[in-house]
């Protein structure tokens, strides 16, 4: 533990129009793995990613990636410093193709053929439909998309929000591997409701609970103690169980 | 704890009205005083037709901010509601005689159309982006205009129609006769129908003027802030935006419109320079801007001060032109024709610094509390 | 009925509204003389209006701005063009096709780089500050407009200005007993090309392919590395300077404009990007066409009704689709 995190928030506060959203948020991010952000609905997993991404500004706090501050930079610097991010709705461009898609998360435009070849293996629907506009993929192809471009070049951290909402059991299960794979080079911040993809995933779990860190700590520990559990997530478990 | 605080605040509030609130109170009174017994104070012709021309714009710069500051929706057809009223008014009173029946008839037909035209805008634009509001209305002006100075038969295309107003309003008409049988006199001050046309002007704006505040101070005005300030949640309260708009959008046409109709009585002449140009609607939007976004009293303001920069920028102007005769292009951009750009200029100036005008921003701490 | 509308969608769909118009036109006119005359100056003021229009629709589109001044580009564009014109009149009435060429070249690249300049400065000291404030963005604009048409009066003056025509773009075209004027071809060519350029740009370029993207998610560009900003003044000057560039053949198509020429232009294209549906040049074609079409037709047809045509027009396809007919995805 003693490696400097590539993530780290300290004393986070952001505000959304007049409303104070996140009031105190600091945890770190270990490189490597799936880090997961658990908690409830608007308890402000999704404001925290969008403030470390840069779309939504910080009031007070400092964020830093690999030990550089981040927390003023501009969205397009933090992604080109190899950050990701995979928002909640996915943000799939519905007129573009799945490859015009994937064209743009190249920062040049052009595809490194092992990696290309890789996502396929991953996901061979991206190769079906490579061709298509990616507004007529169902919504796990669209997750799929999300995700593969996030991929398509060597990032440091991909920042997911909620990629099993929505989806049936078994794409899910495809996901866990596609994850697992992704980990083994990129270090993951999931957000995550999903008790049971999240356990499956996650090394450390940070859960946030009205705008603040509820709990921090190792996820393994957190999935032997229930009563831990119910007391930091009952509306999640009751949800999902 | 909380209670007594929020008393200090409020407490603390009312001291801060002193400075800002105070003049813009009394500049308020003033010009209001000024406009109820402008017949007394200034003895010229040309002084009253200013003051009833600020009269009529009160009334319209008001409606207008229902719209825009309470409503947040940006309109550039309220020339054209206040031009149907004129007109309605102007055509009636050319084809039936100056009677007080075509001045009815005529004003319930401009205001039957002004409303209806706004039902339908309003349906049809309202739904979708406020700015796609803003084209279809300047886009129904546009065509307006172009029909008014084509139907010629019915309007007088260019040259307007002239024509008569009720008896009452001929200077000749005696209202109260003196020992003598001639027309008597109050404070030096003929009471003739010329007094009675400007207090016929004077009655009818402060009425429609009542009218704005009463709606703004309504539960109506309350629901139409919060729609202004965060659409979406007004919507999932339950309030059907759209007709909301609509509603307020149908209700600042008929106002315009009356006030056309008024404007029409009182100029007995309508024609597109007075009534549908889209100068006015500019005038308009500049005395929004000035006075204030969201306050109605700031109208008040807003038309007076702008009535007066019409007359005195474009004398600044004539002495500034003639000063910089010898050089390029200068004299050009100060000559008096061509005030509106340094009031355009003022404009930008006014929306990029002082968004709530100068009623918002005088007296902004007295709104707050 | 169904079956109707699959094979209307298969041969074009709402493309296939500007052939629908010119049938009617040519049933209700009769005369198929006059009516091709009046689909060539219908086409022509068609692709005039698009170039005015597209620039303002694409702005709209990728950055949700919409700008009232945009008909200063317009006026501004023609009478630059009509001013250096006037200035190579040596050239322009010249019996050589090079010079003709030369002169109509240097004065839409005048009125085109008046557009990318001011375009530019619009863009940074108008617009920049009011970004995500629609209403001071309407307010903003519509003063600067007020500006510039102020401007253009203190400039020019306020009576009409004639245009001289290049030599060879004068005249017409006799072909059995259909009339058809050169310039009119000329500018359907001209706005023709453009559209073209335009669509090969957004479809088979990468600043086009971040463009469209960037309609549809501003965000998600940035998320993924490029400076949307920087992409939207580089879009807004181009739509500026089409805009000039439209402005400047519609001075040589009036041959006498006046001040008014930017505001009269700027209900049509208000029209035209509302029909069309707001972000997408396809759209703006579309919509240019049948407001090109219907105002030509209608002007022939009932004179007084012109414009008001258009106004009908528009009401009818809002109720019937209200974002337009072809607007740009939006996710």
């Amino acid at each position: 533990m003693s490696a400097t995190p590539i993530l780290s928030l300290s004393g986070v506060k952001t505000d959304i129009a007049q409303y104070h959203v996140l009031h105190d948020v600091s945890f770190d991010v270990p490189e490597g793995g799936v880090h997961v952000l658990l908690g409830r609905n608007g308890a402000g997993k999704t404001t925290t990613l969008r403030t470390i991404m840069g779309l939504w500004q910080a009031r007070a706090g400092t964020i830093r990636f690999r030990g550089q501050e981040i927390t003023a930079a501009h969205t397009t610097e933090i992604a080109r410093m190899g950050i990701a991010y995979v928002p909640e709705n996915m943000g799939i461009f519905g007129g573009l193709t799945v490859e015009e898609n994937m064209r743009l998360a190249s920062h040049d435009g052009t595809f490194d053929p092992d990696r290309l070849s890789r996502i396929h293996t991953l996901f061979p629907a991206m190769k079906q439909f490579w061709a298509k506009p990616a507004g007529a993929l169902s919504g796990g192809q669209k997750q799929m998309l999300a995700i593969s471009r996030a991929i398509i070049e060597r990032r440091d951290l991909i920042l997911i929000d909620e990629p099993t909402k929505g989806l049936a059991p078994a794409i899910i299960a495809a996901m866990i591997e596609a994850f697992r794979e992704i980990a083994t080079e990129s270090t993951i911040l999931l957000v995550e409701q999903n008790f049971n993809f999240a356990r499956s995933l996650g090394r450390g779990v940070t859960v946030i609970d009205d705008g603040r860190v509820a709990h921090d700590g190792q996820m393994d520990a957190l999935a032997d103690d229930s009563a831990l559990q119910t007391r930091l997530l009952s509306l999640s478990l009751d949800q999902h169980q | 704890m909380s209670m007594v605080s929020e008393t200090a605040t409020a407490a603390a509030g009312r001291n801060t009205r002193s400075a800002g609130w105070w003049i813009v109170a009394l500049a308020i009174g003033g010009i209001l005083f000024a406009l109820a017994f402008a017949p007394f104070l200034f003895d010229n012709v040309r002084s009253q037709q200013v003051a009833a021309r600020i009269c009529i714009f009160i009334v319209l710069v008001a409606s207008y901010d229902l719209l825009i500051g309470y409503t947040g929706i940006v309109s550039f057809a309220h020339t054209m509601f206040f031009g149907l009223g004129a007109y309605g008014a102007a055509i009636a009173l050319r084809g039936m005689g100056p009677g007080w029946d075509a001045v009815a008839v005529g004003t319930l037909a401009g205001v039957g159309a002004a409303a209806l035209l706004a039902i339908l805008i309003g349906l049809l634009s309202l739904r979708v982006k406020a700015i796609f509001f803003a084209m279809v209305t300047l886009a129904a002006a546009s065509v307006m205009l172009v029909l008014a100075s084509q139907l010629s038969g019915l309007t007088g295309g260019e040259d307007g129609i002239t024509y008569r107003a009720p008896d009452l309003f001929k200077p000749a008409t005696k209202l109260w006769l003196d020992a003598d049988g001639k027309v008597a006199t109050l404070w030096g001050v003929k009471l003739n129908g010329k007094l009675a046309a400007y207090y016929f002007v004077v009655l009818s704006c402060a009425l429609l003027f009542a009218v704005i505040l009463r709606v703004v101070a309504s539960p109506l005005g309350t629901v139409l802030e919060a729609i202004r300030e965060n659409e979406m949640r007004a919507e999932a309260i339950g309030y059907r935006v759209v007709a909301y708009r609509t509603g307020v959008f149908c209700l600042a046409a008929v106002l315009a419109a009356l006030a056309g109709s008024v404007w029409a009585v009182w100029l007995k002449y309508t024609g597109p320079d007075t009534a549908l140009s889209f100068a006015i609607m500019i005038d308009i939007l500049l005395m929004v801007v000035i006075g204030g976004m969201g306050t109605v009293w700031g109208a008040v303001l807003g038309v007076t001060l702008m009535s007066l920069a019409q007359f005195y920028l474009k004398d600044l102007m004539e002495v500034a032109a003639h000063a910089t005769g010898d050089l390029p292009l200068l004299p050009e951009l100060l000559d008096p024709d061509r005030w509106l750009l340094w009031l355009g200029i003022l404009f930008i100036l006014l929306v990029y610094f002082f968004p709530k005008g100068l009623v918002g921003t005088l007296a902004g701490k007295e709104r707050r509390a | 009925m169904e079956r109707l509308q699959q094979t209307v969608a298969r041969m074009g769909g709402v493309n296939l509204l500007p052939v629908a118009v010119a049938l009617a036109a040519l049933i209700a006119i009769g005369a198929p003389a006059t009516w091709v005359t009046l689909t060539v100056a219908g086409l022509a003021m068609g692709m005039m209006i698009f170039l005015m229009a597209s620039g303002l629709s694409l702005v709209f589109g990728l950055m949700d701005v919409l700008n009232f001044g945009h008909s200063a580009f317009i006026s501004f564009g023609a009478f630059i063009a009509a001013s250096t014109l006037a200035l190579l009149s040596g050239w322009v009435a010249a019996d050589s096709l090079l010079y003709n060429l030369l002169a109509l070249g240097i004065a839409i690249s005048a009125a085109g780089l008046f557009g990318l300049v001011a375009g530019w400065f619009f863009e940074v000291v108008i617009v920049k500050p009011v970004y995500q404030d629609h209403l001071r963005q309407i307010l903003i604009t519509m003063g600067a407009l007020i500006v510039a048409e102020q401007l253009i009066l203190a400039i020019w003056g306020g009576s009409p200005l004639s245009v001289p025509r290049p030599a060879f773009l004068q005249g017409s075209w006799l072909i059995g007993d259909t009339t058809i004027e050169i310039y009119r071809v000329f500018a359907f060519l001209l706005g023709f090309v453009a559209f073209l350029g335009l669509r090969y740009t957004l479809k088979s370029t990468r600043i086009g392919l971040l463009i469209r993207a960037g309609v549809e998610n501003r965000e998600m560009v940035e998320s993924l590395g490029f400076r949307i900003d920087r992409l939207f003044a580089g879009v807004f000057m181009v739509g500026s300077a089409l805009a000039a560039i439209g402005g400047a053949m519609w001075a040589g198509y009036e041959t006498l404009i006046t001040p008014d020429l930017g505001a009269e232009m700027m209900v049509l294209v208000f029209i035209v990007v509302i029909i069309g549906g707001l972000g997408s040049i396809e759209g703006s074609l579309l919509g240019a066409l049948l407001v090109g079409l219907t105002g030509n037709y209608v002007g022939f047809l009932a004179p007084k009704l012109a414009l008001a045509s258009n106004m009908i027009l528009m009401m009818v396809i809002l109720l019937w689709r209200p974002q337009g007919l072809r607007p740009a995805v939006r996710t």
